[in-house]
């Protein structure tokens, strides 16, 4: 009778743990099915011409990827400029003023919320407010979408790595008689510098592949083109609709350019936990 | 030749004099701080009232019955919400369906049995997961998922389940691999890293004595996990569960891709459909005027129920880890 639960209790037990494994082995599996599947349509369509070309006209030969690289990094670039010292100066004001005001605690909610918002209503809204105005797609649109998509990334990991700086570190810099804003920037921030890092690069790779709020701000542009007033093209953009389309070279060029974002992303990622490593151990 | 006291009067006024510059610098780094991490409120208010602005003629027309309106013509302009509205809620259904019980398991693995030396790969493995651009999941889905799923599981499925009273006619019609069941599929593995990660962290929380003594009357990993870390961190677990399913109700690219895009209401799950923001990725380019006001209004709708979804999922976190005092 005894023996009999307890047999029952160590298979239960068994299968639990049986099926936690075969979930764990399943994550693992799509992981590794999609990068190798990634890697071998890609690694076929990477070459010098997807580099030097512009994305080919329907139904002609070749071509490559040179202007949506070239568009996908200015925007993604200007984004980061202004994302980076906007985002990190209010994870600041989070961490340093954010714990009497009734502001920073419902500002910390939001910017939570807005973390996992879709990121297509915020290309709803660069349209509304700007696209819509000024009756043209442009570069700046795709930067100022993929800008407010960053600055919560920047925010909360800023606010985070600040609230781990130990506070005898602040006290000690008050004694000495520094403003506030002195102690913010060059005692905290600085000590946080690994940290604040991490959340910069992370905020560039969650950026680097989006797509949808592009679609509403830069759309694309068959061209190379320098000007951000104009439509811009990007990658995630090209690849969207040369995934989608009939030519064999544009379906070839869309893997090549998922790729690209991919390892870029990843890379990023593992940047960013190598730095944040760094942080932990010193 | 100044006396001492005179001396140290001017110091005094001196000392005085870069207190009130220090005052005033700090006063403006405050409101300068303060004013850049309004930029996040003002965004969101400015989302709902830019959204309700541009969709407004679309409400003014159909009023409140465009949520349940099923219909999408845009040649006559008679537009109605239910048709996405119904694809987003099943695909995100089905995705949350798939992906809590496996991220359960991923995060029971990776908290209790889990040797570990790979504790730290394997987790960042599945973060990875959540790394990979949601366009990827969308050009897999459709390149690769696809074709099998249309060979070898949905004939499966309609062998089995399809057989079955009831839910059979979700398993009926025409097998070509994308559909609503594709998508809630692929969005499943997207979200799963998110929910795992939660899950994983409020586990994490659990006090190793409850543990312990769980482990110490003789309790079988199960046992631990199911009568004491769930109990206790249940209300973190429903948040990391909301907070997955807000991400799968406003996924873009990945369900566009596969859930076949079309404006069609089908009891079949292997039918195609459309949720509201593949709608909004399919029809945006071609859209003017009425048309464009509609898909706003499927945009706000979109925001406003997620909102509410990713709201309720952080007070539920924020709840759960102030409780255990860890509140950061």
């Amino acid at each position: 009778m005894n023996q009999n639960l307890y047999n029952r209790r160590l298979w239960k037990n068994r299968i639990g743990i049986a099926l936690s494994m075969t979930a764990m082995a399943l994550g693992l599996f799509v992981l590794l099915w999609i990068l190798s599947v990634l890697f071998i349509n890609g690694i076929k369509a990477i070459d010098w011409n997807m580099f030097t070309q512009s994305t080919p006209a329907p139904g002609s030969e070749g071509g490559g990827l040179a202007n949506a690289i070239v568009g996908s990094l200015m925007m993604v670039g200007l984004a980061t400029l202004v994302s980076t010292p906007v985002g990190i100066l209010a994870g600041v004001y989070l961490a340093e003023f954010g714990d009497r005001s009734r502001i920073a605690e419902i500002t910390r909610f939001m910017t939570d919320i807005m973390l996992s918002a879709p990121s297509i209503v915020l290309g709803l809204f660069i349209y509304a407010i700007l696209v819509y105005q000024v009756k043209h797609f442009s570069g700046w649109a795709g930067s100022l979408a993929l800008s407010l998509i960053a600055i919560p990334v920047v925010l909360r990991t800023t606010e985070n790595m600040l609230r781990l700086v130990p506070g005898n570190l602040r006290e000690a810099a008050y004694a000495l008689g520094a403003p506030q804003w002195k102690v913010s920037i060059m005692v905290t921030l600085r000590a946080a510098k690994a940290g604040v890092v991490t959340g910069v690069l992370l905020a560039l790779a969650r950026i680097s592949g989006e797509t949808a709020p592009l679609l509403f701000t830069a759309l694309n542009n068959q061209f190379f083109s320098l000007d951000m007033n104009k439509p811009m093209s990007n990658l995630p953009v090209v690849i969207f609709q040369f995934a989608m389309s009939p030519y064999d070279n544009w379906v070839r060029l869309a893997w090549g350019g998922a790729l690209l974002i991919t390892v870029t992303v990843l890379i990023l990622n593992i940047l960013a936990r190598v730095f944040f490593r760094e942080k932990i151990s010193h | 030749m100044n006396s001492p006291s005179a001396d140290s009067g001017m110091r005094d006024q001196k000392r005085l004099a870069t207190v009130r510059k220090q005052r005033i610098q700090d006063f403006l780094f405050h409101k300068l701080t303060l004013s850049f991490s309004l930029i996040v409120l003002v965004a969101l208010i400015g989302i709902l009232v830019s959204l309700a602005m541009v969709s407004w003629p679309a409400f003014k027309k159909f009023g409140i019955e465009f949520l349940w309106r099923v219909e999408w013509d845009i040649i006559n302009e008679e537009f109605g919400a239910a048709i996405a509205i119904f694809g987003t809620l099943a695909s995100a259904t089905i995705a949350i369906l798939i992906a809590v019980p496996l991220s359960f398991g991923i995060a029971l693995f990776l908290t209790e049995t889990c040797p570990l030396w790979l504790r730290r790969p394997l987790g960042t493995a599945i973060e990875l997961l959540a790394a990979v651009p949601s366009i990827i999941y969308g050009m897999f889905g459709l390149f690769v998922f696809a074709p099998l799923f249309a060979e070898y599981g949905q004939p499966a499925l309609q062998s089995t389940l399809g057989q079955m009273p009831i839910i059979a006619p979700l398993f009926g019609g025409a097998m070509n691999g994308i559909g609503i069941l594709a998508a809630g599929l692929i969005l499943a593995f997207m979200i799963l890293p998110f929910i795992a990660a939660v899950m994983r962290d409020v586990f994490e929380i659990v006090p190793p004595i409850l543990r312990e003594s769980a482990y110490g009357v003789g309790c079988t990993t199960w046992e631990v996990v199911r009568h004491i870390v769930l109990p206790y961190t249940q209300q973190g677990v429903i948040g990391g569960i909301m907070l997955g399913l807000g991400r799968a109700l406003g996924e873009t690219m990945a369900v566009t891709f596969v859930i076949g895009n079309s404006q069609r209401l089908s009891a079949s799950l292997f039918s195609p459909g459309s949720s509201i923001a593949s709608t909004l990725a399919n029809e945006f380019g071609e859209a003017a005027d009425f048309h464009l006001a509609t898909l706003f209004a499927l945009g706000l709708l979109l925001f406003v129920i997620t909102f509410v979804v990713l709201a309720f999922a952080k007070l539920l976190i924020i709840r759960t880890e102030r409780a255990k005092g860890l509140k950061t």
